[in-house]
């Protein structure tokens, strides 16, 4: 009797899993907030939580449709992920923001077939910003390829317009995602004249005396940070412990998060790192955050995290998507959308002032349009830097521009090998 | 009374060595087929093909091959994670080199590939034993996931080092490749299973089996009647190696679709699949799949339970989800240290007697 | 080549030094090994668990208020206190004592006499077990160990090196701490185990479990004090590793640094873990810094890097095949 109960428990939970159609705009929010990068994940998904739950709170949804983020728990884990997605991608589901390079690399096959859009924002496959062979993905506003551009356009800022002679290392996480920049540095390099050092760390980077070790005895100008989770927490103390001056340790935005400095304690200050949105809770939006979301007592996490780094990100994500929402119904007429609409929402987005404004969030992040061709943007990124006294970050540049002349034949290149060894027809946006 | 071995007469020695001895069992089995075969593909969704069969199929033939070299030979080894990935890699270099190969021998070959490595690894079991052995295998893990990230030919020279499965297909089906339907991968995945685990039992009833066990329970009591303890070990290794290979090479083809080496096939899937032929049972085929069943069907179980049914915060339900498993594996262990496969045995055991107590 | 070599005994003594922090973990797992046969997989989470629970009390963090918030629609987070670093670390110790005590008498005392497989998958249902735990009652975030722990270069030895050799060579101050640590551990656990009549007993229960029991030694009031001398170190660890990165749940993978610190030392000896792990800390450290030198590149026509991971096992490894039962370990007696 007992185990029929169960048995009959355990088929209906297995049921339940099966698709529901509902008039709602479905955001299936990936998630991870356990596992090795579950303090930085909890971050992001609160950001876009908590923002989707204010557009249903304040707004009644968008155009009127109230929105469904439900999260799914992945751990960073990729057989999660594929569960994940196959258990909502029936529900309507509109984009997709996995949040980890290898999760996209996944989904990119996945979605392309499933005809659902996916959004890496600054992860993720870079060459996916060519629209033309990848219709369903998108990176904008900006991508590592872009984020390694800016870098050194900093560094040829601070330095009266010459790396000659340089050097700079890149401390990296072994893995996809840390190997992603790798190329346009080397292409930078020559251009820029400065030699690069490679540095890789491995999962999960927990021992790097003999990075910090060659660090000190080769004394590189500059180390570019290319980690993620723990690695950075200790990459970042093992600069100090060399005595590495820290505003010339420069990390990607995942480098840059208050997780990543803080248990250095002050040790940190200085340290900087290339962002693609802006910093702190100094923005309209985030007032009503606080009285919609989190006093109400729904916000997603603890409101601890409202307006760290990451929080912003995941709320930047969400709020990009709204607008892109927005873009869809406006096109198609209808308010709830469908994946291909929202698709063609966000291939025709134009992210301006007027529009940051309206939302709260004037001067959060750079002015951007997509298009058919261009799936990711201009790629503008600021550099922020840390201060330990106040324990906040602060934007020290304006948004800059990345050399796409240099970026551009890169992507051309692999979105062409991609599209020649998957048989992809090209041509789509002429 | 329900379960009976007496009364199923055999006349002649085919019928004695049979797969399946007992009428019972046979006729279990062919129903399990016959269900498997004719009714689920029909039935089978997205969701249900790549969240809960195709990984249970794929972990049931990693776990079979630990468990031929565990549970059969007694030797313990952490590098399984590792030799998953040189079945994935071989898989891709042989599927981007020779596009028209059938995928079936694609698939075999890594089998094949992998049971090569695994020898070499294998060769220090000749003097290591126990847990020892256990971490010296760890050597293989951690150095093949290196030397994948590291050389680029085997990853073609991609910018990220990522591997991606092209499509094929089989019979005009696709079985790799995004649009693959999830009826022809499961069918795939499932011709592989049902031929392996057939190959498993039929190869521990007979003389490599016996062998094998023979090391297992006491080496130099096996030495000294005649069992050559190289040989034995070694074969137990290939045909190991040569089951994980195919597990892996399913993974990346038919499951994954993209793989990156650290995070798909790290530390933690080698010890994933020795939890499961531990919670299944040691020496046990059926156990094998057991185990596989619990560590990846009871976790989305949970889940949907937790979160989809009861409607818990998704954090909170990974971590009782930890909670929940641990606490499961030390109540199994408590309850029956054989595994869950030493629970069937007693059953079986029961039934022949019930309804009468004696 | 004469600052070659200068980088070289550089990196040898930080790995000598990085070498005693994988001493730490692995002391633990000696420890229990010894007295029970028990593979004890749950060490690295026990680190992690006795950390967050240091930096949780110390810091006034209700327990479990997640799931408490959850259930009661409530928002308690703090009892806005902050203990002093000492109190903390008591109610830590005591924490893991009685931690070692329930696991003494929920899970240890149904599995006498298991195999020895057996008992490792149960510390594996464990560790799921406390991560599961470890994560509901403190949270997941990244939290800062506040205790007054010295890190940073050692300037005292950089200047003199300095004046040596004419290039100062790089210590970090955590890991002379560490070391110090691993050193008074040692000693006082050598100590204990000689001269204490617990200790005495404790020997004799690693010596032979049914021998120890017919002279009148209780069984499991050894386990308990085992698993807390063994949760006690963890936590040491926890803090020291923590130091570095904070407080968060890749402190539970320095389990992966221990295993060939492990069987390179034998399971069965003390001062083994600490040697093998200076050895496997050096090994692992002076290949790395070979391998990825320009010279060797010159040599070689290649160079390789992110070497230190499968080093220590191949390390292990061959040093098993020479003596399987580990350096220190003790001889393996075969009977048929």
């Amino acid at each position: 009797m007992k185990f029929k109960k169960l048995t009959a428990i355990a088929v209906s939970a297995l049921v339940a899993a099966s698709p529901l159609m509902a008039n709602e705009l479905e955001f299936p929010s990936i998630s991870y907030r356990t596992g090795p990068f579950g303090a930085n994940g909890a971050e992001v998904a609160d950001g876009f939580s908590d923002y989707m739950t204010l557009l249903n709170e304040r707004d009644g949804g968008i155009g009127g449709v109230r929105i469904n983020a439900e999260e799914c728990e992945t751990g960073f884990n990729a057989e999660k992920t594929v569960e994940c997605y196959e258990a909502t991608k029936d529900s309507g589901a509109l984009v997709y923001t996995p949040l980890s390079t290898a999760a996209t690399y996944q989904l990119i096959p996945r979605v392309t077939a499933d005809q659902i859009p996916l959004l890496s924002m600054g992860y993720g496959r870079t060459s996916v910003s060519n629209g033309d062979v990848f219709p369903y993905v998108f990176n904008f506003p900006a991508n590592y390829w872009t984020g390694a551009s800016v870098i050194v356009n900093h560094l040829l800022d601070i330095n009266g317009g010459s790396l000659e002679g340089k050097t700079i290392a890149l401390a990296f996480h072994n893995s996809a995602f840390g190997k992603e920049p790798i190329r346009t540095l080397e292409a930078l390099g020559e251009i820029y004249g400065f030699d690069l050092t490679l540095l890789p760390i491995d999962s999960p980077g927990q021992e790097q005396k003999s990075q910090w070790l060659q660090v000190r005895r080769e004394k590189p100008d500059y180390v570019l940070l290319w980690g993620w989770g723990v690695m950075n927490q200790v990459a970042i103390q093992e600069a100090a412990n060399i005595r590495f001056p820290m505003e010339n340790l420069i990390g990607v935005w995942w480098s840059g998060s208050d997780n990543d400095v803080i248990p250095a304690g002050d040790a940190s200050n200085g340290y900087k790192a290339v962002t693609f949105h802006n910093v702190g809770t100094d923005f309209p939006v985030f007032d009503d955050i606080q009285q919609y979301v989190v006093d109400a007592g729904l916000a997603a996490g603890t409101g601890e995290n409202v307006g760290t780094i990451l929080y912003n990100r995941g709320l930047y994500q969400a709020a990009i998507l709204a607008e892109a929402v927005k873009v869809a119904q406006a096109r198609s007429g209808v308010a709830d959308i469908t994946a291909e609409m929202m698709r063609d929402g966000m291939e025709n987005l134009v992210i301006n002032d007027e529009i940051m404004e309206a939302v709260g969030l004037k001067g959060f992040g750079p002015n951007f349009t997509v298009s058919c061709a261009d799936h990711g943007g201009p790629g503008l990124g600021a550099i922020q830097q840390w201060d330990a006294a106040s324990q906040s970050w602060s934007l020290i540049t304006d948004f800059i521009e990345p050399d796409m002349e240099v970026i551009q034949p890169l992507i051309d290149a692999d979105s062409a090998a991609y599209a020649a060894e998957n048989g992809i027809e090209t041509g789509r946006c002429n | 009374m329900l379960y009976r071995e007496a009364g199923d007469y055999k006349k002649s020695y085919a019928e004695d060595s049979q797969t399946f001895p007992l009428k019972l069992d046979r006729w279990a089995y062919y129903a399990l087929l016959a269900v498997a075969f004719l009714v689920v593909p029909f039935v089978i969704n997205d969701y249900w093909a790549s969240a809960v069969l195709i990984p249970f199929l794929i972990w049931s033939i990693a776990s079979l091959g630990l468990n031929i070299l565990t549970g059969y030979c007694g030797q313990v080894s952490l590098g399984t994670g590792g030799f998953m990935a040189v079945g994935a890699y071989a898989s891709y270099k042989l599927m981007t080199s020779f596009p028209d190969l059938n995928i079936m021998i694609i698939v075999l070959l890594s089998g094949a590939i992998t049971a090569a490595v695994g020898v070499v690894f294998g060769l220090p079991s000749l003097r290591i034993k126990g847990f020892y052995l256990a971490v010296a295998t760890l050597a293989a893990q951690f150095f093949l996931v290196w030397l994948f990230n590291k050389v680029e030919w085997f990853y073609n020279y991609s910018a990220s080092g990522q591997i991606s499965s092209p499509t094929r297909s089989m019979f005009g089906f696709e079985v790799t490749g995004p649009t693959a339907s999830a009826s022809a991968k499961y069918l795939f995945c499932l011709v592989l299973v049902v031929g392996l685990a057939w190959v498993a039992r039929n190869l521990t009833r007979g003389r490599i089996g016996r062998s094998w066990m023979a090391i297992r329970d006491m080496d130099i009591a096996a030495e000294i009647i005649g069992v050559n303890p190289l040989k034995t070990k070694l074969t137990a290794f290939a045909v190991s190696s040569f089951f994980v290979g195919v597990a892996g090479a399913l993974m990346f083809a038919v499951y994954l679709g993209a793989v990156d080496v650290g995070d798909t096939f790290g530390i933690q899937k080698s010890f994933l699949v020795l939890f499961m032929i531990i919670i299944g049972g040691l020496g046990s085929i059926l156990g094998s799949f057991i185990g596989a069943a619990f560590l990846v069907v009871m976790p989305v179980l949970l889940k949907n339970v937790m979160v989809g049914m009861l409607g818990w915060p998704s954090d909170m339900s990974s971590y009782l989800e930890l909670v929940i498993i641990g606490f499961l594996i030390m109540l199994t262990l408590i309850l029956e240290p054989h595994g869950v496969a030493q629970l069937w045995r007693v059953t079986k055991q029961k039934l022949r007697l019930w309804p009468f107590p004696h | 080549m004469y600052d070659q070599l200068l980088y070289g005994i550089e990196a040898a003594i930080n790995g000598l030094m990085t070498g005693v922090m994988y001493s730490l973990v692995a002391l633990g797992f000696v420890l229990i090994f010894k007295a029970s046969g028990i593979f004890n997989y749950a060490q690295g989470v026990m680190a992690l668990f006795g950390a967050l629970t240091l930096v949780g009390i110390q810091s006034g963090q209700v327990p479990f208020a997640g799931l408490i918030n959850a259930i009661f629609g409530t928002n308690i987070q703090n009892f806005g206190w902050e203990l002093p670093a000492i109190a903390a670390i008591i109610l830590t110790i005591a924490m893991m004592i009685l931690f070692a005590w329930m696991v003494e008498r929920y899970l240890l005392k149904h599995l006498i006499n298991q195999e020895p497989i057996i008992l490792f998958m149960a510390t594996i249902g464990l560790a799921y077990f406390m991560e599961g735990v470890g994560d509901l009652m403190w949270g997941s975030d990244i939290k800062k160990i506040d205790l007054p722990i010295p890190q940073g270069i050692n300037n005292t030895i950089d200047s003199l090196t300095y004046d040596w050799f004419g290039y100062g060579f790089y210590i970090d101050n955590l890991d002379i701490t560490a070391s110090v640590l691993a050193i008074i551990l040692v000693v006082t656990l050598t100590i204990f185990s000689q001269y204490s009549s617990t200790g005495r007993a404790l020997r004799a229960v690693a010596d032979d479990h049914q021998a120890a029991l017919s002279v009148g030694i209780s069984l499991r009031s050894i386990w308990v004090i085992v698993w807390s001398i063994a949760g006690f170190i963890a936590l040491v660890a926890g803090v020291m590793w923590g130091a570095k990165s904070g407080v968060q749940f890749s402190l539970s993978l320095i389990t992966l640094k221990a295993l060939p610190v492990l069987m390179l030392g034998g399971f069965t000896s003390i001062p083994g873990a600490i040697i093998g792990g200076m050895i496997i800390g050096v090994g692992e450290k002076v290949f790395e810094f070979v391998v990825s030198s320009s010279w060797f590149g010159d040599a070689m026509g290649f160079t390789m890097n992110a070497t230190e991971n499968w080093f220590a096992y191949v390390l292990a490894l061959v040093f098993l095949v020479f003596r399987p039962q580990g350096l220190f370990g003790e001889k393996i007696i075969e009977r048929v």
